[in-house]
């Protein structure tokens, strides 16, 4: 392909007139502060469950200190020297599968990396490799956090249903019933849902990636129009479950450190 | 009656400076009414590319403060008028004069993607078969009007230059057209990854937002084209399952 030599704009040279840094300042602080909470949760370990509600950031929890631990408390194995916590086990994937996300690159490249900042302003950098080679080719590797984000949403669907199941401190026994906690939870699993199953990887491998999709069954038909339909708000998706998985954990917390009181509904 | 102050980009590709033109708006103008308004009473040398003045013909495409607009179907009551407006030129493509560009480069591309090949004839009559479910999704690519805003906004060929090795969002979406066809058999894929360079992009969506024919560029195309890609050349299980086909 011929080449095109022309001078190149400066950083944040631009003709527009409109705002054009609000987007990537509050893409950047919302997933500036969403980091920080989460990495800080994260190291806590504790308060991470109350009741029956169980923090996403801690679900599945493979090894704890809670009633929710799958294999027990923390492993003998585990040094001594390294921070435990049992988000440490599980929070790649769901961090993985946001970090590769096509929408998040797109929106964290403009706002962390100024690649650029926004449409038709002027980047600080004269090289790019883009995601044609190392190290962002490894981006690659979404569809695989999207197969672990998809075996996720059923635990955390799971937990949604414990949330449900409240034991009676008195008499031991286990009945039906439905705090503000257990909507919380359902609501957090149904948003990572709409956003998961939205997912463009997912969408490529259910029926995307097939030219004559007529000739597939009508349930695959049917999946790929499900799939391209929640595709189509991805963005909101993304948002609406970032914010809402940082504050079920805030909730559980609160309710754990007995700040706040789960009301029953049922 | 209201008037605006117009700041266009006089020049060729030796350089250039920006003018000043005042001129009256009414009711109903878009941006290319003004620019012909301004070149008919005061500079009559200006240079400015237009055709259909309908949004189909894709020849009016500049930057209308700063944004890659296609001047016809930018109306004036979108533009605030209370500071100048100024027309630039589209900054991907070399300049030509004024607000017209060289833009034959994206021509020299297109004939390096190999062309529709469709598979043998269905019918003794040498006529196809298609299901219109397959066809819809290749029908929204083909609302492109090669305006080559996508390409002028894209930063991968605006800002870094890599005109030699990425073929931009429009020919991505050319690519996905014939790749996608229910009756396409021709092999793009490798192709896509490297000499096309489809990794280049980095999906900041700046192509689908200044499309005028509202194409979801990076949603239906590029993205399903990099999925393909990851297909054929990163996915170790894709590779493993395409062993046993």
């Amino acid at each position: 392909m011929p080449t095109i030599a022309a001078p190149v704009r400066r950083f944040g040279e631009t003709s527009r007139c409109d705002a054009w840094w609000v987007q990537p300042l509050v893409v950047a602080a919302g997933l500036g502060l969403f980091v920080v909470y989460s990495t800080w949760a994260a190291f806590q370990g504790e308060y991470y469950h109350s009741g029956p509600y169980l923090s996403p950031f801690y679900s599945p929890e493979l090894f704890g200190d809670s009633p929710h631990a799958w294999f027990g408390p923390k492993p003998a194995v585990w040094p001594a020297w390294l921070p435990w916590s049992p988000a440490f086990l599980i929070l790649g994937v769901p961090v993985g599968f946001r970090l590769t996300c096509y929408y998040y690159r797109g929106a964290y490249y403009k706002a962390f990396w100024a690649d650029p900042p926004n449409c038709a302003v002027g980047e600080p950098r004269g090289s790019y490799l883009g995601e044609q080679s190392f190290p962002l080719i490894i981006q690659n590797v979404h569809r695989y956090f999207m197969y672990l984000a998809v075996v996720f949403i059923g635990l955390l669907a799971h937990d949604a249903w414990k949330g449900l199941w409240f034991t009676d401190p008195a008499t031991g026994v286990t009945s039906f019933g439905v705090g503000v906690g257990s909507l919380v939870l359902m609501i957090n699993v149904t948003l990572l849902g709409g956003y998961t199953f939205g997912c463009h990887s997912l969408r490529h491998l259910v029926g995307g990636r097939s030219d004559q999709l007529s000739a597939a069954t009508p349930l695959r038909q049917s999946t790929y129009d499900c799939v391209s339909c929640l595709n189509r708000r991805h963005m909101l998706w993304a948002w609406m479950s970032l914010v809402w998985v940082g504050f079920t954990d805030v909730y559980v917390r609160m309710c754990a450190m007995g700040i706040w009181t789960d009301f029953r509904l049922l | 009656m209201k008037s605006a102050t117009f700041r266009i980009w006089r020049g060729n590709a030796e350089g250039g400076e920006f003018k000043d033109y005042s001129t009256e708006i009414s009711e109903g103008m878009v941006v290319l009414d003004a620019v012909l308004q301004i070149q008919a009473a005061e500079a009559n040398d200006l240079a400015v590319r237009w055709n259909c003045k309908a949004g189909k013909c894709g020849s009016c495409s500049a930057e209308v403060n700063g944004n890659p607009r296609l001047m016809c179907m930018t109306r004036m009551d979108t533009v605030p008028t209370d500071q100048p407006i100024t027309i630039e030129p589209m900054q991907t493509f070399p300049s030509i004069r004024d607000l017209v560009t060289d833009v034959s480069w994206n021509f020299k591309v297109k004939q390096g993607i190999p062309p529709f090949t469709p598979r043998p004839a269905d019918a003794p009559d040498g006529t196809w078969r298609m299901q219109q479910r397959d066809v819809n999704r290749v029908q929204e690519f083909r609302k492109c009007i090669e305006c080559f805003l996508c390409q002028d906004v894209c930063h991968v060929l605006r800002d870094h230059r890599k005109h030699g090795e990425f073929i931009g969002p429009r020919f991505l979406v050319y690519a996905a057209a014939l790749e996608m066809h229910p009756l396409d058999v021709a092999d793009r894929v490798e192709a896509l990854a490297e000499a096309d360079g489809i990794g280049y992009c980095n999906i900041t969506k700046c192509c689908t937002k200044v499309c005028p024919e509202e194409i979801t560029i990076t949603d239906n195309a590029l993205i399903p084209l990099k999925e393909r890609v990851v297909d054929r050349l990163y996915d170790p299980i894709s590779k493993l399952l395409r062993l046993f086909r």
